[in-house]
């Protein structure tokens, strides 16, 4: 599904990844593991075109993702979650729900201004859809509710909502379950292994939460200093010399 | 703000499950029974008021079109403009030269100095789509620095320094108005047309986008809003609004002049949508009463210096209202009607 290859970025001097490549597989869920500063959330802005490659190549479904606009990749099906939450604070819940239904929608200015049928009857279908939504994560209480001032572990399940009305088929979350609590933390990785299923998503996850990781993954690549270290399953990965090291040093 | 608190009082109302739609009239909320209130005043008040209270009241009306404009792109899309009196300007003047030139009856003006206006800010949009800020802001000043000299300088067409000077639409006879009711119920239709085809737009997708842009323009993006496009239309649409509101000060004062657009008119029309209230409903509306009276009450309070009581008044109102007098408003609808649900 996923296909990335020798890809690498530079910031100035600093090569944020370096020949990096690996692949996803329908239905995967794929852990990105490594110390701060690996290059995990650089990857995820090379998927989503938030930075240009300096070299390599992303093909998703067979397509060169590296072609397209930044915007254009939610409508393939692409969808992410920010590290340190990335919601509109003043719209309500279901605003930001409904803005993630932005690529299926089609109302321009003109139909908008002027209340079309065509408008009312893809409203009501786009206000149905994020229902469902936020049915689905528990978040129907604070629909209503603007972004900003929710607690901190709701508003990470509004960008998951918000993420699913895009109706993905990859799920990119950055750091999901950071700065939630143990209980908090087991929840999300039941809804998480739950809405997989039922969405049938692909799923590339950054976490630092190593008990989450293993817990929820399938496959784990672990990265140092732009490069590729590890990759194989979460136990494999976890005794991987190199891994340790990159986490703790070696040894004195 | 105000929709925020708007949005957490809605909550408060047995919200649970999806709410039964409520035809067309759904595009006026939140708080419909406002609208239709101020609305039986508006309708009422040319009736009650001696001439001269009426034409003011017209000007609120044409501001508060031009502040809709501005409210679109600075209050809902988090853009800046400075430079929005040259396409009030632009409107009053394709307004002006139809009906000087050609004798064009009034109300084909007003689709055509849209038009014109639409196509000027989609131009000026493209470039504006690409800056930030303060760039934006400068960039758009400009154009209003432009413009003067501009007029002055094709004089054959817009009339040079002495302006153009036009006879104002006269009532038909089987109304009964005066003209000064005439030219604002005239006035009052644009407004309440311009203020529909917003709550359109903002209740859309399209004002969810502009709404994205402006909280989180990184997030809107990789949810898929085109940037530059929704940012050029936005431009775009608010130059259409401050164009259609330049065409309604044709009819209504009869006369322009590259000095009635200078830019301070820019910048009084910034100043008075966010006197008015950023983004909110009721914003344009109040800051084009700001707009229309303040000043001329600075005047009464000293003749030496309305600038100084003006921006005196500014400050005082922000100090006391900082998400504007829509804010404010809100605050007191709010408790008003909490006390009526209580009886």
């Amino acid at each position: 599904m996923l296909e990335v290859r020798d890809l690498t970025v530079r910031f100035g001097g600093i090569t944020a990844l370096d020949g990096v490549g690996c692949t996803v597989e329908q239905g995967e869920m794929v852990g990105l593991i490594g110390p701060n500063g690996a290059g995990k959330t650089t990857l995820f802005n090379c998927l989503t075109r938030r930075y240009d490659a300096d070299s390599g190549s992303i093909r998703y479904q067979g397509r060169d993702l590296l072609a397209l606009p930044p915007h254009a990749i939610a409508g393939l099906g692409i969808a992410r979650t920010f590290q340190n939450l990335g919601l509109f604070s003043r719209m309500s819940v279901r605003d930001n729900v409904l803005v993630g239904a932005h690529p299926h929608s089609r109302t321009g200015f003109l139909s908008a201004a002027l209340w079309l049928p065509v408008l009312r009857g893809e409203e009501a279908r786009l206000r149905r859809e994020a229902d469902r939504v936020l049915e689905r994560l528990d978040l129907a209480d604070v629909a209503d509710h603007p972004a900003a001032g929710l607690p901190f572990g709701t508003l990470k399940r509004v960008e998951l909502a918000r993420a699913l009305a895009s109706r993905p088929r990859l799920l990119l979350l950055d750091e999901p379950v950071n700065g939630l609590n143990q209980a908090e933390v087991a929840e999300f990785a039941t809804t998480l292994r739950e809405i997989r299923e039922e969405w049938d998503l692909t799923v590339i996850v950054v976490e630092h939460h190593m008990g989450f990781v293993m817990g929820t993954c399938d496959r784990v690549v672990c990265l140092d200093f732009g490069r590729k270290i590890a990759e194989g399953p979460p136990e494999e990965v976890q005794r991987d010399p190199a891994v340790i090291e990159a986490y703790l040093g070696t040894p004195a | 703000m105000s929709e925020a608190i708007e949005t957490r009082e809605k909550s408060t109302a047995p919200a649970s499950g999806p709410r039964p739609a409520r035809s067309w009239l759904r595009f006026l909320e939140p708080r419909g029974h406002w609208v239709w209130i101020a609305l039986a005043i508006a309708l009422i008040l040319p009736f009650q008021l001696v001439p001269f209270r009426v034409f003011q009241l017209t000007m609120v009306l044409v501001y508060a079109v031009a502040l809709l404009g501005l409210n679109l792109l600075v209050g809902h899309g988090g853009q800046i403009s400075l430079g929005h009196g040259a396409f009030f300007a632009v409107g009053a003047y394709t307004a002006a030269i139809m009906m000087d030139r050609w004798d064009t009856p009034y109300p084909w003006t007003l689709p055509v100095a849209a038009a014109v206006t639409f196509v000027l800010g989609l131009a000026l949009g493209v470039p504006a789509a690409r800056l930030h800020g303060l760039y934006l802001a400068l960039v758009t000043l400009a154009i209003a620095i432009f413009l003067v000299p501009l007029l002055k300088r094709f004089e054959d067409v817009t009339g040079g320094s002495m302006g153009l000077t036009l006879s104002k639409p006269q009532p038909p006879s089987w109304t009964g108005l005066a003209e000064d009711q005439w030219l604002y119920f005239l006035a009052l239709a644009v407004a309440v047309a311009a203020f529909a085809l917003v709550a359109g737009l903002l209740r859309s997708r399209v004002g969810r986008a502009l709404h994205a842009l402006r909280d989180n323009e990184i997030a809107a993006e990789v949810m898929g809003v085109r940037l530059a496009f929704y940012k050029t239309l936005a431009f775009a649409w608010s130059a259409l609004l401050a164009g259609a509101a330049g065409c309604v000060y044709t009819w209504v004062i009869g006369f322009v002049s590259p000095d009635s657009f200078t830019v301070n008119l820019s910048i009084t029309l910034l100043a008075g949508i966010v006197v008015g209230g950023l983004g909110s409903q009721a914003g344009p509306v109040l800051g084009g009463l700001f707009v229309m009276f303040v000043p001329s009450f600075a005047q009464d309070i000293n003749q030496g210096a309305p600038g100084v009581i003006f921006g005196l008044l500014i400050i005082v109102v922000m100090y006391v209202a900082p998400t504007g007098l829509a804010g404010l408003a809100g605050r007191a609808v709010r408790s008003f009607d909490r006390t009526l649900r209580k009886e």
